[in-house]
C-alpha cells in the first residue's frame, strides 16, 4: 500500500511554493481559504457593528456623522450577508463534500478555484470604496429610487451594484459545481438515500442559488444601467418602477435567507447524531424538510413588503405561505430533539454550540411567525424587532453552527484539536452576549424604535434597551474573539488529533487528520448511511473502505450515476493551473474599468476574458472528457 | 386677536410634547385599530412563550442523562419518527392554522375603516419632512401644512399617501401600522385616535442621510378644537403688526426664503420646502427634531446644516438684526 500512497502523492501533490499556492485546485485548500476569508469579513463586519453600537449606546450621540453611520450599517449588512454568511458555508462544503462523498475532489476543481478567487476579489473590490470614502450607504437592501444617480451621485452605489454582480459570478459557478459534484462524483454505493444530511442541505441551497441569484444580478445590472447609462428601470419619474427593485430584490432575498441557514442546519444534523451516539432520527423527514424549505423559500418574498400597499388577498396568500414554511423547520427541530431523546448525549464544545443553536433557532423562528401575521407585521416591519429577528436567525442559525462545526471539523482540517476548556468559555460568553445583546432589540422594536436611525432622542424612552444591547453586543464580540484566539493557539500547540477523534460515522472521518491530498487511498464502496458505525449498527451489507479501486494513473476519481451511484466510469480531474487566478484577475480589471467608466480597458478585459475562456475550455484529455 | 388667544393653547401642547418621555409603543395603543393589532400581538407573544418553554423542556430533559466518554461508546439506531411527526408537523400545523385564521378578522378590520371616512387628508413624503394637505369646504382650496397632523378624536380619517422623491413609510405606532410612501404610486390608509393626545411618529423606511430625523406628530383633539384649528389654518396671514415683524417679512421676501417656501397671502410661493403660512402654530421644527421656540427657530434659520446635516435648507448668511426679525415674523405666523 505504501507504494500506492507514494504514487498518489506524486499525482496529487501541490508543491510548496508560491506557484503551488496560487495554482492549486485542491478542494481542501480552497475550502480552508474560504473559511479564513469569510472569517476576515466577519470580523470587519463586526467592527462596523461595534462602531454603530458605540453611537447608539446613549441618546443623541453624534460622534459618527449620519453619513458615516449610514455607510457603516450598509456595509455591515452587505458584508455579513453576502461576504460572510454564504461563503463561510461554501468553505465547509468545499472542504467536506469530496471527503463525505468518497471522492478525490469536486467535479470541477478549476471552477472551484475560480469561485474562490472571484469571491476574494469581489470583496476587495467592494472594500476599495473604504479608501475612497465612498462606501455603499443605501442599506444592504438598497431600495430604489434612493440608489438612483439623482439621490446618490458618487460611486457608493456603483461599488454596491458591481461588487454584488461580481460576487454572484462566484456564487453561481460555485453552486453549479456543487450540483454537478452531488450528482456525479460520489463513491460507488453512495446512493441518494445514503447522502449525509449536510450534502442534502448544501445541494438544496445550490439549486436555490441557481434560481435566486439571477434576480439579484438583473437588479444590479439594471441599477448600474440606470446610474451610468441613463436608463430608467427604477425611476418612477421617467416611467420606471420603484417596486420593481423591491420585487427583484426579495425574490432573490428570501431564498437567500434559507441559503445561508440550511447548510448550517445541515452542520447541526451532522454534529448532533455524533454526540448522541446514534444516527439522526427521521433521516428521510429531515432530507424532505430541507428540500421543501428550499422550494417553499421561493414563495414567501412578499412578506418583506406587507406595508407597500398590496391588495389584501395577495398579502393573505403570502402570509399563509410564510407560515407553511415553518413546518419543515419544525420537522428538522423535532428530528434533533428526537435524536436527543433517544440517546445519552456526550457534551463537548461542538455539541454545546448545537444546543445553543437550537435555543436561538426557536426564538428566531417564533419571532419570524409574528412577522408573517400581516396586521402585526405592519407594526413590526422596519423596527428593531426585525433587527432582533434577523440576528437571532443569522447568528443563531448560521454563526453558532458554523463555530460549533469548526470545533467539530478543525481536527480533521488541521490535525489538531481546539482547546476544549477555552471552547466552553467561548460558548458561554457568546451565548450570554448574544441574548443580552439581541433580545432587548425585540423590546426596542415594541417600543417603536425604527431601524437604520443613526441616533435617537433621549425623550423616546429607548435609552435603557440600547445601553443593554450595546454592552451585550460587546460581550458577544469578546466571545467571537475567544474563538479566533482558540484557533490561532490550537493551530500551533493544540493536542494532536486522531483520524476520528469524535468516533463519528461519516466517510470524512475514515481519512487521516489532516487527510492526504488525494483524500482516499482506496475509493470506498458505501453500503450504509453510517459507514464507520457498521461494526455496531450491523446493517445488512458492509461498506468496503480498505479495498477497492486505487486509481493511481493520473488524477482520477470515480464518476457515478446520479441516483444510485453505481460506478459508471473514471473521471480525469484537472491539474493545478494558474488559469482560475488569471480569469479572476481579468474580471477584477473589468469591474474596475466599469466602475471608473474606462471603456477602453473594459473592452480589453472583455476580450481577454473571451480568450481565457477559450483556453480554459480547450480539451486536455480528449479521450476521457474533462473534469 | 385670535393669534394671541390661541397662543396659551399651543404652549400647553408644546409642554405636553416636552413631557412626553413615554416611548411610542404600539403595545400601548390609543386607537381601535392599533388596539386590535396589539391584542393580536399579545396573543402571539403568549403562544410563542408557551412554545419556547415546551421546546426548551424537550431540549434540556434528555441532557440529564449524559455520558462522559465518546470514544467507542456503543451506538444504537432507529426511533423517534412519531415524535417528529407529532411535534414537528401535526402540532405546528394546528397552531399555525389557528394563528392564521385568528389574524384574518384583524386584517380586515384594520386595513379599511368600517365606514367611509368623512375626512380625507393627503400626506406626501419628502427628504426629510412630511407635507400634509387638508381639503376644505371649498373644493378648489386646500390647506397645506407640515410635519404635524391634527385629527378629531373618535373619527376615521382617510389618508392618501405618496412620495415626492424616495420611498418613505408613515408610522404613528400608537395609532396604526405602517404604510409605505412609494414614488409613482398613491396608497390609501386610514388613521383614528380614540383618546385625545399627541402621538409621535417617524419615517420607518430608510430614506437617506437624515432618515433618523423625519418625525411627525399627530395631535388628536375634540371635534370643536379641530374645527377651530382648521379654520385658523385656512386663514391667510394678516399684515405684520409690529416693526420687527415687518422687518422680518421684508427679509423673508428679499432673501432666499420665498424661493422654496410659501406663505399664503404674500408673494412667497416656493414649493420645495414646507408651507410656512402658520408655522408659528406648529409644535416642532425640522420634522420633529427640535421644539418650535424662538431660540431653536433662530438657530435653525442661521445654521440648518449644523442642526440637520444634509437637509435641503441652505445655510443663510444673515446679520443678527435680520435673523431676529425673521424669527419674530415667523413666530407671529400662527
Amino acid at each position: 500500500m505504501a507504494s500506492i500512497a507514494a504514487r498518489l502523492d506524486e499525482e496529487w501533490r501541490t508543491p510548496h511554493s508560491l506557484y503551488g499556492e496560487l495554482s492549486t485546485v485542491d478542494h481542501k485548500k480552497i475550502g480552508k481559504r474560504y473559511l479564513v476569508t469569510a472569517f476576515v469579513f466577519l470580523i470587519i463586519g463586526g467592527l462596523e457593528a461595534a462602531l454603530m453600537r458605540a453611537q447608539l449606546i446613549g441618546p443623541n450621540e453624534r460622534w459618527l456623522s449620519p453619513d458615516q453611520y449610514n455607510q457603516l450599517f450598509t456595509m455591515h449588512g452587505t458584508t455579513m450577508i453576502f461576504w460572510y454568511a454564504s461563503p463561510v458555508l461554501s468553505g465547509f462544503s468545499n472542504y467536506l463534500w469530496p471527503l463525505m462523498l468518497g471522492s478525490r475532489d469536486m467535479a470541477f476543481p478549476r471552477v472551484n478555484a475560480l469561485s474562490y478567487w472571484t469571491f476574494l476579489f469581489s470583496g476587495l473590490f467592494l472594500y476599495t470604496s473604504l479608501f475612497l470614502g465612498q462606501m455603499p450607504d443605501r442599506g444592504w437592501f438598497a431600495y430604489a429610487p434612493l440608489t438612483e444617480l439623482q439621490y446618490s451621485p458618487a460611486l457608493n452605489m456603483d461599488f454596491y451594484a458591481l461588487g454584488l454582480l461580481f460576487l454572484t459570478i462566484s456564487t453561481t459557478i460555485g453552486a453549479i459545481n456543487f450540483v454537478a459534484t452531488a450528482f456525479s462524483v460520489r463513491a460507488p454505493g453512495m446512493s441518494i438515500n445514503r447522502l449525509p444530511i449536510f450534502i442534502w442541505s448544501t445541494l438544496t441551497t445550490s439549486f436555490s442559488m441557481i434560481f435566486a441569484l439571477p434576480a439579484l444580478s438583473v437588479a444590479c445590472v439594471y441599477l448600474w444601467f440606470d446610474r451610468r447609462l441613463g436608463m430608467h428601470f427604477f425611476d418612477p419619474a421617467q416611467g420606471g418602477s420603484a417596486m420593481l427593485w423591491q420585487h427583484l430584490f426579495w425574490v432573490f432575498g428570501h431564498p437567500w435567507v434559507y441559503i445561508i441557514v440550511l447548510p448550517a442546519m445541515g452542520i447541526a444534523s451532522m454534529v448532533i447524531p455524533t454526540f448522541c451516539r446514534r444516527p439522526i432520527a427521521g433521516y428521510t423527514y429531515v432530507a424532505l424538510a430541507t428540500v421543501s424549505t428550499g422550494v417553499l423559500g421561493f414563495g414567501v418574498w412578499v412578506h418583506h413588503m406587507f406595508a407597500t400597499g398590496l391588495p389584501p388577498l395577495s398579502m393573505t396568500f403570502f402570509s399563509g405561505a410564510s407560515m407553511t414554511i415553518v413546518i419543515p423547520s419544525a420537522v428538522s427541530l423535532f428530528a434533533w430533539l428526537a435524536t436527543l431523546w433517544g440517546s445519552k448525549p456526550v457534551i463537548r464544545t461542538p455539541m454545546l454550540f448545537m444546543l445553543g443553536f437550537i435555543c436561538l433557532f426557536v426564538i428566531g423562528g417564533l419571532s419570524g411567525v409574528a412577522t408573517a401575521v400581516v396586521p402585526y407585521d405592519w407594526q413590526l416591519t422596519d423596527t428593531y424587532f426585525i433587527v432582533a429577528h434577523i440576528h437571532y436567525v443569522l447568528i443563531g442559525i448560521n454563526l453558532f453552527p458554523v463555530i460549533g462545526g469548526l470545533y467539530y471539523w478543525f481536527p480533521k482540517m488541521t490535525g489538531r484539536m481546539l482547546d476544549e476548556r477555552l471552547g466552553r468559555w467561548n460558548f458561554w460568553v457568546m451565548f450570554i452576549g448574544m441574548n443580552v445583546g439581541f433580545f432587548p432589540m425585540h423590546i426596542a422594536g415594541l417600543l417603536g424604535m425604527p431601524r437604520r436611525i443613526y441616533t435617537y432622542d433621549g425623550s423616546m424612552g429607548w435609552n435603557t434597551v440600547n445601553l443593554v444591547t450595546s454592552l451585550g453586543a460587546y460581550l458577544f464580540a469578546i466571545g467571537v474573539l475567544m474563538f479566533v484566539w482558540n484557533v490561532i493557539k490550537s493551530r500551533v500547540r493544540g493536542a494532536i488529533a486522531a483520524g476520528n477523534p469524535w468516533d463519528a460515522s461519516t466517510l470524512e472521518w475514515s481519512t487521516s487528520s489532516p487527510p492526504p491530498e488525494y483524500n482516499f487511498e482506496v475509493i470506498p464502496t458505501v453500503r450504509s448511511r453510517d459507514p464507520l458505525w457498521e461494526d455496531r449498527l450491523e446493517p445488512p451489507e458492509q461498506s468496503s473502505l480498505r479495498e477497492g479501486p486505487t486509481l493511481t494513473d493520473g488524477r482520477l476519481t470515480v464518476q457515478s450515476a446520479p441516483l444510485d451511484a453505481d460506478r459508471v466510469r473514471l473521471l480525469h480531474m484537472s491539474e493545478d493551473t494558474l488559469l482560475p487566478l488569471i480569469v479572476a484577475l481579468v474580471m477584477l480589471a473589468l469591474f474596475y474599468a466599469l466602475l471608473f467608466r474606462i471603456w477602453g480597458l473594459a473592452l480589453a478585459a472583455a476580450v481577454m476574458l473571451g480568450v481565457a475562456t477559450a483556453w480554459w475550455l480547450w480539451p486536455q484529455h480528449p479521450e476521457h472528457g474533462e473534469g | 386677536m385670535t393669534g394671541s388667544r390661541r397662543r396659551p393653547g399651543s404652549m400647553l401642547l408644546l409642554l405636553m410634547l416636552a413631557a412626553c418621555v413615554q416611548a411610542p409603543s404600539f403595545m400601548r395603543p390609543a386607537s381601535e385599530p392599533a388596539h386590535r393589532i396589539a391584542v393580536l400581538g399579545w396573543w402571539l407573544i403568549a403562544i410563542a412563550t408557551i412554545v419556547f418553554v415546551v421546546v426548551m423542556v424537550l431540549l434540556l430533559v434528555p441532557l440529564m442523562h449524559r455520558r462522559q466518554e465518546i470514544a467507542h461508546a456503543d451506538v444504537h439506531g432507529g426511533g423517534g419518527e412519531r415524535m417528529i411527526l407529532i411535534g414537528g408537523a401535526l402540532i405546528p400545523a394546528i397552531i399555525l392554522i389557528a394563528v392564521f385564521l385568528f389574524s384574518l378578522p384583524t386584517l380586515s378590520a384594520t386595513i379599511t375603516p368600517s365606514s367611509r371616512p368623512r375626512y380625507t387628508i393627503e400626506v406626501s413624503g419628502h427628504q426629510w419632512w412630511w407635507e400634509v394637505t387638508y381639503h376644505t369646504a371649498d373644493p378648489s382650496f386646500r390647506v397645506t401644512t407640515a410635519n404635524e397632523i391634527h385629527i378629531p378624536v373618535g373619527e376615521d380619517i382617510g389618508v392618501r399617501v405618496n412620495s415626492r422623491d424616495v420611498a418613505h413609510s408613515f408610522w404613528v405606532p400608537e395609532l396604526q401600522g405602517k404604510i409605505d410612501l412609494i414614488p409613482g404610486q398613491t396608497n390609501t390608509f386610514w388613521l383614528r385616535a380614540d383618546k385625545p393626545g399627541i402621538y409621535r411618529g417617524q419615517c420607518a423606511e430608510y430614506c437617506g442621510m437624515q432618515h433618523a430625523h423625519m418625525g411627525v406628530v399627530v395631535v388628536a383633539q375634540s371635534a370643536a378644537q379641530y374645527a377651530d384649528w382648521l379654520r385658523g389654518q385656512e386663514a391667510p396671514v394678516t399684515a405684520p403688526r409690529t416693526t420687527d415683524d415687518s422687518l422680518g417679512a421684508q427679509a423673508f421676501q428679499r432673501g432666499a426664503c420665498s424661493l422654496c417656501h410659501t406663505i399664503r397671502g404674500t408673494d412667497a410661493h416656493g414649493v420645495l420646502g414646507p408651507d410656512l403660512t402658520h408655522v408659528g402654530s406648529r409644535l416642532t421644527l425640522a420634522a420633529g427634531m427640535i421644539p418650535n421656540t424662538r431660540g431653536h427657530l433662530q438657530g435653525w434659520i442661521a445654521n440648518a446644516q449644523g442642526v440637520k446635516p444634509g437637509v435641503a435648507m441652505p445655510t443663510l448668511y444673515l446679520d443678527a438684526t435680520s435673523l431676529q426679525a425673521l424669527a419674530a415674523y415667523l413666530e407671529s405666523l400662527r
